[in-house]
């Protein structure tokens, strides 16, 4: 985020509505192009938002392991729903990226053509706190990584987050085990509170000195002792609900020395392999290259787009592949998002919003997974100096 | 706004090289050669580049040239796959696009003034030929060069004039052995494992390098702990489906690490464990 000399001096304020209405509109007028919570295919997905009224206001939503529906709320919040199957990996990371074309004007040679990356300007409106942490988390895996990915930092690099702590987690949300809602201190431009006690209003904080300046042009009053008071009753409510936890405790020797514990066999007599989960991940980067040409050959492109370990192709080497079964997919899945992401980013993959669980049509859930193998490992804790050395020397 | 100041790079994007040689090496095995002179691509043994045919796609392939003249560039495919099939079937004067190079080399300084021990199986002497021809350079760097490689059958080995060249060089001590020979076969027959426990060189003062299918690996790093090669002196090549080279795809994992990112060469002690796992 912002450059530490950045750091915000104003305190919590307060917008009414129609303050809130005028923060959207401004950044309309800066020149953004806003993203954020709207209703659409029956469920609550990031879509373009130009005015309040896009909002999915009066909308919240239920959800279970392989369940979701859109349900009315008896309120009028803009923002009372959990996270949808979309997130910004849609904007920053899209599922089809062109890489490159090239021109053939004979059989034997070609020539490259760079593909244009237009510098764009994105804000997201309404991010929960755990969309925040995922975006730091692909931040970690595609900025910061040995080599910045082109078409993240591209996308990535004019970006405002206006985040909403959360007031109305699922029943698969477990943020709170992975530190990362439902409320928030830092790593957004803006975080707003949304307070549904007496006058519906917002209680704003300024996390940099970008969200200061916006919040500096709109009319807003200080926060009052109810304000605060109010916000921290829409998180002590938030947190009473949240019933799933994910016990981290030393979760990555737990997994990576257990990585023949047969509830793996298990799981995969339910999993489909579909790659549902990785798709709606909010930090699952990885991807293919397709190649395509036209009729006559003289045109190709290559074209990157999401890919999932899910699939058999996706180890495919020379004669077979080498994660045949299923067994072996999740595994490598929910290994690399708890343990090995670990080694590689300094990081958890998992920000625990709970959408695999939700969108898993077989409801797979990892919380319950992972608890089963805690509960039945036989040496709890497997050492795990295996691999020291190459990833230090970054 | 909050603008972050980090370089673009256009790191998957190919330039195009014309080949200037192709060189069949066996029934399923092609050296192409191309002449970087504008923008020659330096690289360390053990590296590898991504290397891509018009319209069908990429495949990372390992330099098999010599590092000391990056004007000739050296690429050595097998016909497996969609990529390297086309490869294989290319003609001089074709453009092909190459990124890199990628990847952890082998190391070649940790082996000055050891033994320096190479054990390739199959087109795994593509991988390894830049160290031997680099340390050949360097001779008087390193003790007794030592080379154990293995083909299914005689028809299968690759570099057929490096492997005479080398056999009437007193440098390096080469040791050639088929799966299972043919008619006119004078050569040994048999795994090249098997040769580990009998060739001279110093256990407990050698590096040694292997690359080959991951069975083979295995094997020779037993036979070589058995002799009493300490585990951080052995160093092999792995191979995983890449699709970028770089650390991002996330194709090519073995559990924490990225071949391409962290490897593809590694220390015995790093991956064994790794390796041990049934479709990690």
């Amino acid at each position: 985020m912002g450059a530490p000399a950045a750091q915000p001096t104003t305190g919590p304020a307060v917008l009414s509505e129609d303050g809130f209405a005028r923060l959207l509109e401004r950044l309309h007028n800066e020149g953004y192009e806003v993203l954020g919570p709207t209703v659409g295919d029956q469920a609550i997905v990031h879509g373009a938002v130009t005015e309040v009224d896009d909002l999915p206001r009066g909308w919240g939503d239920e959800q279970a392991p392989g369940h979701y529906r859109l349900v009315r709320r008896d309120d009028e919040a803009y923002f009372g729903f959990a996270v949808g199957p979309s997130s910004a990996k849609r904007t920053l990371f899209p599922a089809r990226q062109p890489l490159w074309t090239a021109e053939s004007r004979d059989d034997a040679n070609f020539e490259i053509i760079e593909t244009e990356r237009p510098q764009r300007r994105f804000a997201f409106f309404g991010l929960r706190p755990c969309e925040v942490a995922a975006i730091a988390v692909q931040d970690r895996v595609l900025l910061h990584g040995v080599v910045p990915d082109e078409v993240y930092t591209a996308n990535r690099s004019d970006v405002l987050l206006i985040a909403v702590e959360c007031g109305a987690p699922a029943a698969t949300c477990f943020c709170r085990s992975m530190g990362t809602g439902p409320g928030m201190e830092s790593g957004a431009d803006l975080i707003l509170t949304e307070l549904l006690d007496g006058d519906h209003r917002f209680l704003v904080r300024a996390g940099t000195r970008a969200g200061e300046e916006l919040l500096e042009h709109l009319e807003h009053t200080e926060a009052t002792e109810e304000d605060l008071a109010a916000r921290r009753e829409v998180l002590a409510s938030a947190v009473a609900r949240l019933e799933r936890q994910l016990d981290t405790t030393d979760i990555h020797g737990l997994l990576m020395g257990n990585l023949d514990h047969p509830r793996w066999d298990a799981i995969a007599e339910r999993c489909l392999a579909c790659a549902n989960c990785t798709l709606v991940c909010p930090t699952c980067f990885c991807t293919t290259v397709e190649d395509r040409t036209d009729l006559a050959g003289t045109w190709a492109s290559r074209e990157r787009r999401w890919d999932s370990c899910f699939s058999l192709e996706f180890t495919h080497t020379g004669p077979a592949s080498v994660r045949n079964s299923t067994r072996s997919r999740y595994r490598q899945w929910l290994t690399h998002k708890l343990a090995t992401w670990i080694d590689q980013f300094d990081t958890s993959g998992c920000v625990g919003c709970g959408r695999c669980i939700t969108w898993c049509p077989v409801g797979i859930d990892l919380t319950e997974e992972v608890d089963v193998i805690r509960r039945t490992s036989e040496d709890k804790v497997a050492p795990w100096p295996m691999v020291p050395s190459p990833l230090q020397e970054g | 706004m909050t603008v972050l100041d980090i370089p673009t790079q256009g790191t998957l994007t190919s330039r195009p090289y014309q080949i200037t040689t192709v060189r069949h090496q066996t029934h399923d095995i092609v050296t192409i050669d191309v002449a970087p002179q504008q923008h020659p691509i330096a690289f360390r043994p053990g590296q590898f580049d991504m290397v891509y045919v018009y319209g069908i796609g990429e495949a990372a392939i390992s330099i098999s040239s010599d590092p000391a003249t990056p004007g000739l560039l050296s690429h050595t495919i097998r016909a497996v796959g969609w990529v390297t099939r086309a490869l294989n079937d290319l003609q001089p004067g074709t453009t092909i696009g190459i990124r890199g190079p990628y990847g952890r080399p082998w190391p070649m300084e940790e082996a000055e003034g050891k033994d320096l021990v190479i054990i390739a199986g199959g087109i795994g002497l593509a991988p390894v030929r830049p160290a031997i021809v680099e340390a050949l350079r360097y001779r008087e760097r390193y003790g007794r060069i030592v080379l154990l490689k293995g083909a299914r059958s005689p028809r299968d080995l690759v570099f057929r004039d490096d492997l005479d060249r080398w056999h009437a060089d007193r440098g390096i001590d080469v040791h050639v052995t088929v799966d299972s020979a043919v008619r006119g076969w004078s050569g040994r027959v048999g795994v090249v494992t098997k040769l580990i426990p009998r060739v001279p060189f110093d256990p407990e003062n050698c590096v040694v390098l292997t690359c080959g299918p991951e069975v083979m690996m295995w094997f020779s790093a037993e036979a070589l702990l058995k002799r009493g090669v300490p585990p951080e002196r052995i160093y092999v090549t792995l191979e995983r489906n890449m699709k970028c080279g770089v650390g991002s795809c996330g194709h090519c994992q073995l559990g924490p690490v990225f071949l391409c990112r962290d490897g593809p060469v590694f220390s015995w002690p790093e991956v064994a464990g790794l390796l041990d796992v049934r479709e990690l």
